[in-house]
């Protein structure tokens, strides 16, 4: 009977599955697709500088300091107010000079050295920093950590967040009391009091910054998720599913989880771009990414005295990659959850 | 004539981000409502009897299309502008929903709510408004009117909450009472005052009602004149009494066929499809073995629930007290009550969804009570339930397939995969499904539908007592009655014993063997299905039997 099986099962038509039909109802959304492109965009561009196809020497300093970008043009010469320089020949010191009969010596040492002069370039595309780095290098080498850090942080604060929130939600009583009064506790300490705390206590680099953003950023993913299955705990599907007697984690995690998951995604875009902010607040803090790396959060650190001169190219590249990511990456967001909530099926 | 509907057709614009297409909910509706009297529209959900009436004021979503005419006193409303509209609206023509519980806002008192249209339309001060609200809280028949002005919603009762509402329709002595299922969430005997409010409130105002019901019975006993929906036409329109008495249309006949009454003794009741093919129900009702083995014994069931009060204060609310009964293999016991009586917290206590606080639940002898855990898990597969809102108890992100499956991976039934999906398509069979139900979703079936795909679920297990609560109540009457024929046949093929809670008395009478009255979490009649019909020995056992509705009764 088991070798007809396989054919009734491929004859009977299945519907698509959730993912399917959130696709199809996302490839509807215009916005949604065109933001999705972008947001892909910056992953290749991601996964370009991580393998050092694009901005390999986003540290040389290939400008002039400060050069402006290529279309204001190069900088006129500034008249720097100091003495003009004789034009004559040197004066010749060897009769007084003690040390001049070590000169032949120093003229055949320096004959071996060779010192290239870097022909430094006037004008850089997006304008180049105080050493003179490409600003536009820098701004997509910072990307790989900027976005690296949201992402990551936000993972890891669903996660948490999804976890505990579940708990308490679902099992109530003492569990629910217990989670409760953690959330007060985290929520009560200011958010940067609590950075500076797990800071100090873990050291830098970027690991640290994703562990310090994901364990004081899952409070509110907590509180909706808690909220969400106090919901679903009670509805007559997750009843059905005990009377059949399906275990307390298959209930949780294999009947709700899939019905709040719209929750959780829009949540998790939330943090991803509130953490690539707080990113930046961290490094311009001193407690962010290390001083060999760049990420936006440095690059605007370093804009604040550059803008006061006048330089202000390195704020807009910042500026413009994270406002067009972030943009993007909430437009998505928001398109998926549109796409996965079951409640809004019924206009199909 | 107040109100002349001619050939008015609504489409909803659907589809999304630009692909539109149009569904047509009412195709071509015409009836007139005359001055004075009770319109019915009937039919069931789906039918567009809604649509109809909420195109009347345009209470319609944006995306709804509405074309024809729609004469109001000598006016087209269809072709009025919205200020107009506004100024109709609860001056002339009044709205009374389905749901008294979503209709007030929760966080306004009665009397702020009622007066906000009392100032609005008739500029009456604050002071003359309360007095008239309180007047019309005593027509509506609240007690205590005075003090219910400064009540809350939750404060009040499901029928009292539909009384305020009313009584706020009634606030500008409108000309149309637009009834939208007044009654359909209300317990039987409330449903009956209700009905005879508004029939009385009809006579004294002088005004005409528009009354909109799935329930041809209820209908029967309020309108002059019912009109027959279905599918977005007009099935036949007439006088009450011809037709009742001699209805022309096929499935007008149907619809009052189908319908479980108490007198009705046949096995199976006729469906609506049947009784327009002239198909008779003919499968004979199996007797019942009265020495079959008991399989449930229910001794002294009690459960209470303990509400805070105070700091740190508690209360003991007694949801059920002291229920005994036992239930022999293919027999079923019908639980009957209001809402509140507790039948639906005893069905839970039962399975023990929910712990019960005292008494003892013998299965096969074993007490289900004190089982450990284990042994607790081999018990569930041989007790099952069905539950009330078929919209509910399904997961939305499951396929039928996996549903389905899942009980028999939890209780390891069936060796490999492909014997548990041949045992489901086998059982979606059993239930009246076709095979491609397997791989679709919830949301792609109908009520009817996804109550025998729960029942389907139960069935995997291969229970011996299924629990029914209130399994038929949210499904219109022809879904009913086929629902209820497929529990019949299971029964008899299967010898299953159900515990039937419903607070539909016909229903009940249909599938019973024997009967608990609940009220207020106790048993207060207990006796043999036939025997409670026609000797009842509690007041409240025959104010139950006295509010079904009964249809047209000539006089």
């Amino acid at each position: 009977m088991s070798a007809v099986l396989p054919i009734t099962a491929a004859q009977a038509p299945h519907s698509e599955g959730v993912w399917r039909t959130a696709w199809r109802r996302f490839r509807n959304d215009r916005v949604g697709m065109v933001s999705l492109a972008i947001v892909a965009a910056f992953l290749v561009l991601i996964a370009l500088s991580a393998t050092r196809v694009v901005a390999r020497h986003w540290q040389a300093e290939v400008g002039v300091p400060n050069a402006p970008p290529t279309f204001l043009g190069p900088r006129p010469p500034e008249d720097l107010g100091t003495i003009e320089a004789p034009k004559g020949p040197n004066v010749d010191l060897s009769d007084v000079d003690p040390l001049a009969p070590r000169y032949k010596e120093w003229a055949e040492r320096a004959a071996q050295m060779k010192t290239a002069e870097v022909q430094r370039q006037e004008t850089l595309p997006f304008g180049g920093d105080r050493l003179g780095r490409d600003v536009l290098s820098k701004a997509i080498k910072g990307t790989e950590v900027s976005v690296f850090v949201g992402v990551l942080a936000s993972v890891l604060a669903t996660t948490i967040g999804t976890l505990l929130g579940a708990a308490a939600g679902f099992f109530g009583r003492r569990i629910n009391d217990f989670l409760e009064w953690v959330y007060n506790v985290f929520t009560a300490v200011p958010d940067i009091l609590l950075i500076f705390a797990f800071a100090a206590v873990f050291g830098r680099g970027i690991g640290t910054v994703v562990l310090i953003l994901g364990l004081t950023g899952w409070s509110g993913v907590y509180r909706q998720v808690r909220a969400e299955f106090i919901k679903h705990r009670s509805r007559e599907y997750v009843r059905a599913a005990e009377a059949i007697g399906a275990s307390a984690g298959s209930r949780m995690f294999r009947h709700i989880l899939p019905n709040v998951s719209h929750v959780i995604l829009v949540r998790m875009s939330l943090l991803v771009v509130g953490f690539i902010k707080f990113e930046v607040i961290l490094s311009y803090l001193g407690l962010g990414v290390p001083v060999d790396q760049v990420s936006w959060g440095t690059m605007l650190a370093e804009a604040q005295s550059e803008l006061i001169l006048g330089y202000w190219w390195q704020l807009a590249a910042a500026t413009l990659f994270m406002a067009v990511f972030v943009t993007a990456f909430s437009l998505m967001a928001d398109a998926w959850r549109d796409a996965l909530d079951p409640k809004l099926r019924g206009a199909e | 004539m107040l109100l002349s509907i001619r050939d008015l057709k609504v489409s909803f614009r659907l589809g999304e981000r630009g692909a539109v297409t149009l569904v047509p909910a009412v195709s071509g509706v015409s009836f007139d409502i005359p001055e004075h009297t009770t319109v019915a529209l009937v039919g069931e959900s789906g039918s567009g009897k809604s649509v109809t009436a909420m195109s009347i004021l345009n209470l319609l979503p944006d995306n709804a299309q509405r074309s024809g005419v729609i004469e109001y006193q000598g006016r087209d409303l269809l072709q009025a502008a919205l200020p107009e509209l506004q100024a109709l609206r609860g001056k002339e023509i009044a709205c009374v929903f389905q749901d008294p519980m979503t209709s007030l806002n929760p966080v306004f008192t009665v009397g702020a709510q009622m007066t906000e249209p009392l100032q609005r339309h008739l500029n009456l001060g604050r002071r003359a408004a309360l007095d008239r609200v309180e007047a019309l809280l005593n027509e509506v028949g609240i007690p205590e009117p005075k003090r219910r002005l400064a009540s809350y919603p939750h404060e009040l009762s499901g029928g009292q909450q539909q009384r305020v509402m009313i009584a706020m329709a009634l606030a500008c002595d409108p000309k149309l009472l637009i009834a939208d299922e007044p009654t359909t969430a209300l317990d039987v005997t409330i449903q009956r005052q209700i009905l005879e409010l508004i029939a009385r409130l009809q006579e004294r105002h002088r005004m005409s009602v528009l009354f909109i019901s799935h329930d041809l019975g209820l209908v029967g006993e309020i309108a002059d004149h019912v009109v027959v929906m279905r599918q977005g036409v007009v099935r036949e329109q007439a006088p009450v009494a011809r037709i009742f008495q001699s209805p022309h249309d096929a499935y007008t006949k149907a619809l009052l066929a189908c319908r479980p009454s108490l007198g009705y003794t046949g096995a199976r009741l006729p469906v609506i499809d049947d009784h327009i093919e002239g198909k008779v129900p003919n499968r004979q009702a199996k007797p019942k073995d009265p020495n079959a083995p008991v399989v449930l014994q229910v001794r002294s069931l009690a459960k209470s629930f303990f509400l805070r009060e105070g700091l740190f204060g508690k209360r003991e609310f007694k949801a059920v007290r002291d229920v005994n009964f036992q239930l022999r293999r293919g027999h079923t016991l019908g639980v009957v009550g209001e809402s509140g009586s507790g039948k639906t917290t005893m069905g839970l206590t039962l399975l023990r969804l929910h712990e019960p606080t005292a008494g003892e639940v013998l299965f096969d002898g074993q007490n289900l009570l004190t089982l450990s855990d284990s042994a607790r898990q081999a018990m569930r597969r041989r007790i099952q339930i069905v539950f009330q809102n078929p919209y509910a108890s399904l997961n939305p992100r499951f396929t039928i397939g996996q549903t389905l499956n899942e009980p028999m991976a939890i209780h390891g039934i069936g060796t490999t995969q492909a014997e548990r999906e041949q045992r489901a398509r086998s059982l979606l069979a059993k239930v009246g499904l076709d095979d491609s139900a397997f791989g679709k979703y919830p949301h792609e079936f109908s009520g009817g539908q996804r109550q025998r795909i729960a029942i389907a679920r139960c069935l995997t297990l291969e229970p011996e007592v299924l629990v029914l609560d209130e399994a038929v109540s949210a499904l219109d009457v022809s879904v009913q009655a086929q629902v209820l024929n497929l529990l019949k046949d299971l029964q008899d093929d299967l010898g299953l014993a159900y515990v039937f809670i419903s607070h539909d008395l016909a229903v009940v009478r249909f599938l019973s063997d024997e009967v608990l009255v609940m009220k207020d979490g106790e048993v207060v009649e207990q006796a043999d299905a036939h025997q409670i019909l026609v000797a009842p020995k509690q007041e409240y056992t025959r104010r139950l039997l006295g509010a079904i509705p009964r249809g047209y009764q000539p006089t």
